[in-house]
């Protein structure tokens, strides 16, 4: 297929360098006098340091420098970019988190003291010759434990161990429990959302370098948003002015969520340059990583839903406690709150809805963002809910949720957002075609020939993407604006360099944007360019997460762009002698209505750059133009999707036969692109559902910390995948109609996995109406041996 | 890893008089033991690789029985006893992924005796006896719970001698994560019985049931197993199964084992 | 420090190496070939799967001593030798087998491996083959698509585009 605009499946320009070995990853970088930096971790989640001595560590081969707490005073903490207000008004307690444990460790995998040597081996032998004594403290590992009266506190300087408690919406409180007790019916359900590690295939790497000439700073890091990184560590933690700052991420290998958040490792290489006059490299192991990178999930939620005699939804109400770890990451906050909270509502009317979420410090790791990051666990429980609502009030699960689909747009819940545009009916037919749900008696009766159990799970899901309007993030207590930015350098000869905030780590931005551009203008995509991942050439960005780069990002390029056509019709005009209102841009070419006149795009380019019959008086020379945009309203892709599980009755172990996803993304640009996010999705979402799960011990040690342990999904794990995404409800507040697809597979699938597996058990004459991620084998043959 | 020498030795005698050395250790395929070292739970002075020893290479027929070399990789089993010992070859293609199937080695994996290897089921099972540089050890004498072995220290296990069975079969239940044996059951049936070993269930490492073997050897079918129950006292219990769990796993895959053998 | 010597992509190199030193820290500290990847140090993901003598191993979990006089081929070697993408990497492109791209060098060298045994493997072969290969992007559906056009099988029947 020849390259196109909007709507084709370009194939990607990026892959010709992955595919051959010639990705830039940060530790592919190697800086000319680099030193290596180990880090010594806590092995025990909560204690004392009683004693640090690196007196003989510091005569240790190669040994440069051994950094502690002590050298990081009058250095700031690692910031916690968003603050949650509690249900009496109260900010949320905010415990400091410095950069190295000054007294105490809090989790295990706790940066303690720093060895910086010549060699990575040199100093991680000196690391081993730190004398070190913890006097081991109990650790409060288990959510509701932490919260009692007289369990031991992980910050001694907060009041307890609640970060908050949060209510949402607070007004609607009594109300609900007012529906709730006289509801005709109440479905309840208690459930895990379980603790999940993103584990991109990249492990973090971090090489600070500081110019003793010019004073000035750099960072490459593997980081979904350098901009952010830029501000939050130079601002807040080092004290070092953006412009004497360059934070750069090349091309970084995956990051899920996992690498949007500032680190104190990135902090460190930063600061330690400049202290030890050398570059200072830290390449992450797996095994490090797995006590080190922020984890996502890790909810336990009771959800009650009151059903009128004919099942409509009267109202909702949770309770949540979310896991924090033992310091706020970036955006640990928000997560519970603002992107799990509001999507309560799901993809149906329901007129009360009350929220409480406890979010509670443990001596574990933090944990934060992970992909969807609190939307998967509102539209898990939500979805599962229903579900156990349906086959209690013995109404079908998909005609319960017909019934309660809201069908009208703009749509205001009860939980503070406004659907822009949706069709639930659309996806929900979409997706019974495509599954064949029909035929799926046939399939039953095929399985248990040969002594399978089969099951169907259905559900749908909602989102909010497009992160985020920046003035209402700001009264929900974020410290950032979410606006995404955009240069256009439109050269002499015509062709093109978009400058993104956003980042790229595997979305194909590369390929997906310069149709946009190439779109507006009517050239060929290969005369567009991407430049990302470096705060020195690309203006100041929020980066990509929140399937927000297209959204907002995209978003931006097209104002930028616009303002480029603006310009140029404005050149144009003048070389045709005719007004500027009559100038049309098609295909390249610009033209005077009604007329044969022409000039090419090159024509125009040229001449703003060789102004020599050029409106100079009333027109600046050159072709840049450079946009912020900051969106109306956050998008809500959503969509209906359906597993089909086999469960072998004499292991428990659960195949998952057939996945199909119909979602409703707005517009498309590249629609190959959109495929792969989806299947990637499904996999992490299908990974959570029946294999992930990151378990602690009551010590506090990290039981699953690494893949002998922790299970990843495999190729023979997942089937085929179908997706489809032809019901389209553009976005009405975004120049592109686009919603947002990074995120919808990992949040509408865990629920259809759940839904089929206790509806193929159900079937079997099993008595069980939930079970826990991960579906693990084990898992679901003790749950049929129990009922 | 802490630093090492590495000898790459030709012969055994040469590679018996490396391992003599202080704090000398074999190095087979490496596919555990290198991520060991890489965690630093180690710190042997010299590695001596077996890798080059010719006379412990290769899969050869001897008299009824399939002979391995020690140094012979899982692939190599997989493809060359795929005829004369199918089920043992069906085994070694299921250890591990192609990429580890290619360094890793049976001589590796019986030493390490790890308690969810598959190789120590398909010895054991098949009564194979194990041959060393100084010794033949009979495969009931060879394991010693996990983890141990009857071997000595600088003893390199040269090959494997396996009697081939009438009908055999390995049936394994993944863990989901290392995809080692969350249990792994091997059945054998010879002329005068039959022989069931189970790795991955207990706490004492690979080990023979008995009661299935007296059953199946009256009766070599599924049903001849269906009386019987495993005790789940002993067996392993983590977070990918209870001891329960695995007792139950014990008894399916026998009865797998036996219908697929 | 002990010299060691191989082929690697076709060229005869060597340096000097300790015994600890793994074959990818050769290969990526040692000649800078940076295309091999190191993704967990519990020899499961398959970053750094290379092929030594004609076989796919995970060169994290072998030593830089070992592969003495042995053939080394990397993700660098792979292309045709006009620097066109070879099939097997043309049809990852084509099918949209990568995303982030840091899985990408040991897929194509397991699949590689994969096509050289079996040259039209059935799709429930790949993914059993890919056992050792990690990713985190694609959920696999456009990798094994990729796999099963690259040996010349007609794909389109398989969802989405």
């Amino acid at each position: 297929m020849p390259d196109g605009g909007i709507g084709a499946s370009n194939k990607r320009r990026e892959d010709v360098r992955f595919l051959t070995g010639k990705g830039n990853y940060t530790d592919d970088i190697n800086i000319h006098g680099q030193a290596h930096v180990h880090f010594l971790r806590s092995d025990i989640a909560h204690g004392k340091i009683k004693r640090l001595d690196t007196s003989d560590a510091e005569k240790m081969p190669g040994v440069l420098r051994i950094f502690t707490a002590a050298d990081f005073e009058g250095v700031g903490g690692i910031p916690c970019g968003w603050q949650v207000t509690d249900r009496h008004g109260n900010p949320m307690q905010e415990p400091k988190h410095p950069v190295l444990a000054e007294g105490k460790v809090r989790y295990v995998g706790e940066m303690i003291a720093a060895v910086v040597a010549e060699t990575p081996a040199q100093a991680r032998d000196a690391a081993e010759a730190i004398v070190l004594d913890i006097e081991e403290l109990p650790a409060v590992i288990d959510m509701k434990e932490a919260v009692k009266d007289g369990a031991p506190k992980v910050h001694d300087e907060l009041e307890s161990n609640l970060c908050y408690d949060w209510g949402f919406v607070e007004e609607n409180r009594e109300a609900v429990d007012e529906a709730i007790r006289g509801a005709h019916h109440v479905t309840t359900l208690e459930l895990v959302n379980n603790r999940l590690v993103a584990n991109p295939m990249e492990p973090r790497v971090a090489i600070g370098i500081y110019d003793q000439a010019s004073g000035d700073h750099t960072l490459y890091t593997t980081s979904q948003n350098p901009h952010v990184i830029r501000l939050l560590m130079g601002a807040f933690v080092l004290g070092i002015p953006e412009h004497k700052l360059r934070v750069v991420s090349p091309d970084v290998g995956g990051g899920f969520g996992s690498k949007i958040f500032h680190y104190a490792e990135e902090a460190f290489c930063t600061f330690a340059a400049k202290a030890v006059g050398r570059p200072v490299k830290w390449t992450c192991s797996r095994s490090e990583a797995f006590i080190s990178d922020a984890q996502g999930r890790d909810h336990v939620t009771k959800i009650e839903l009151a059903l009128d005699e004919e099942g409509h939804f009267l109202a909702i109400r949770t309770e949540t406690y979310a896991n924090m770890g033992a310091y706020l990451s970036t955006f640990a906050p928000s997560v519970p709150t603002w992107l799990h909270g509001t999507l309560m509502a799901g993809n149906y009317r329901t007129p009360l809805i009350y929220v409480n979420v406890k979010a509670v410090f443990t001596n574990t790791v933090p944990v934060d963002a992970y992909r969807g990051a609190g939307r998967p666990e509102a539209s898990f429980q939500l979805e599962r809910v229903i579900d156990k609502a349906a086959r209690e009030m013995g109404i079908d699960p998909v005609e319960l949720r017909r019934r309660n689909f809201i069908t009208e747009f703009p749509y205001a819940t009860p939980v503070a957002v406004e659907y822009d545009t949706g069709d639930y009916n659309a996806t929900m037919d979409k997706l019974l075609e495509m599954a064949d749900v029909a035929g799926f008696e046939k399939r039953l009766e095929e399985s248990r020939k040969r002594g399978k159990l089969r099951g169907l799970g259905i559900n749908c899901y909602i989102e909010a993407c497009g992160i985020a309007p920046s003035n209402l993030v700001g009264q929900l207590g974020a410290r950032a604006g979410l606006y995404e930015s955009a240069t256009v350098r439109v050269n002499a000869t015509g062709g093109l360099v978009v400058m993104t905030g956003s980042h790229s780590h595997g979305q194909g931005h590369e390929t997906a944007f310069p149709q946009v551009v190439a779109d507006m203008i009517g050239i060929d995509p290969s005369m567009v360019e991407v430049v990302h991942g470096d705060t020195a050439n690309t203006p100041m960005g929020m980066g990509t997460y929140g399937s927000r780069s297209l959204a907002v990002g995209g978003s931006a390029i097209v104002r930028a762009t616009e303002k480029i056509i603006a310009k140029a019709k404005k050149i144009a005009a003048h070389l045709m002698e005719a007004s500027e209102a009559d100038i049309e841009l098609k295909d390249g070419q610009f033209t005077v209505a009604g007329t044969d006149k022409s000039v090419a795009w090159g024509d125009v380019t040229l001449a703003a750059y060789v102004p020599h019959n050029y409106p100079l008086e009333d027109l600046e020379p050159g072709l840049e133009e450079t946009a912020f945009y900051d969106p109306a309203n956050f998008t809500y892709p959503a969509g209906a999707y359906a597993c089909e599980v086999e469960v072998d009755p004499d292991t428990g172990k659960v195949e998952i036969v057939s996945f199909c996803a119909a979602d409703d993304f707005g517009n498309i640009v590249n629609p190959m692109i959109v495929d792969g996010q989806v299947h990637g999705g499904l996999g992490q979402g299908i990974g959570q559902a029946l294999l992930e799960h990151a378990v602690y011990d009551e010590n506090g040690q990290l039981l699953t910390g690494s893949f002998m342990d922790y299970a990843m999904p495999r190729a023979s794990d997942v089937p085929f995948y179908k997706v489809d995404h032809s019901c389209q409800t553009p976005c009405t507040h975004n120049p592109l109609g686009v919603k947002g697809c990074g995120e919808a597979g990992a949040i509408g699938s865990p629920p259809a996995v759940v839904n089929a597996v206790v509806d193929a058990l159900q079937r079997a004459g099993h008595d069980v109406t939930h079970i826990d991620m991960p579906l693990s084998p084990s898992r679901v043959w003790a749950a049929m041996q129990q009922g | 890893m802490y630093n090492f020498e590495i000898e790459r030795p030709g012969t055994i005698e040469e590679a018996v008089a490396a391992l003599a050395a202080e704090e000398a250790q074999a190095l087979g395929g490496g596919q555990t033991l290198i991520p060991t070292l890489k965690a630093r739970l180690a710190a042997p002075a010299k590695l001596v690789s077996l890798a080059g020893i010719a006379e412990m290479k290769g899969v050869r027929s001897e008299d009824g029985a399939v002979v391995i070399g020690g140094g012979a990789t899982h692939a190599e089993v997989a493809r060359e006893a795929a005829e004369t010992y199918p089920a043992l070859a069906a085994l070694a293609g299921g250890i591990g992924d192609p990429a580890v199937r290619n360094r890793g080695t049976i001589g590796g994996s019986l030493a390490n005796n790890d308690p969810s290897a598959c190789y120590p089921a398909a010895v054991l099972a098949s009564g194979a006896t194990i041959t060393t540089n100084t010794r033949q050890i009979a495969a009931d004498d060879f394991f010693q719970g996990m983890f141990t072995t009857a071997l000595n220290d600088g003893e390199i296990i040269t090959s494997v001698s396996f009697p081939v069975p009438q009908a055999a079969n390995y049936q394994k239940f993944e863990q989901p994560a290392s995809r080692f044996a969350l249990v792994g059951v091997f059945v054998a049936k010879f002329a005068d019985g039959v022989r069931v070993a189970v790795t991955g269930a207990s706490e004492d490492g690979v080990f023979r049931w008995s009661e299935a073997e007296a059953a199946l050897s009256a009766d070599f079918s599924a049903d001849a197993i269906s009386g019987l129950s495993v005790s789940p006292e002993g067996m392993i219990g983590d977070l990918h199964g209870t001891p329960e769990y695995r007792a139950h796993l014990v008894k399916v895959l026998t009865g797998r084992a036996v219908s697929a053998a | 420090m002990t010299k060691v010597s191989m082929t690697v992509n076709g060229k005869t190199v060597s340096g000097d190496v300790e015994g600890r030193t793994l074959l990818v820290e050769f290969l990526r500290e040692g000649l800078g070939l940076t295309g091999t990847h190191v993704g967990c140090d519990t020899s499961q993901c398959g970053a750094c799967v290379v092929h030594v003598d004609g076989k796919a191993v995970k060169s994290c979990t072998m030593f830089a001593l070992e592969a003495e006089g042995a053939h080394v081929t990397t993700i660098e070697g792979m292309a045709n030798p006009d620097g066109s993408l070879s099939a097997l990497q043309q049809a990852f492109q084509d099918h949209h087998g990568l995303q982030c791209g840091f899985c990408t060098p040991g897929m194509i060298m397991s699949a590689a491996a994969l096509l050289a045994e079996n040259p039209r493997p059935s799709e429930a072969e790949i993914r059993e083959y890919l056992e050792g290969n990690l990713c985190r992007c694609t959920g696999y559906h456009n990798i094994v698509k990729a796999i099963m056009a690259a040996s010349g099988q007609d794909v389109s029947s398989i969802a989405a585009e």
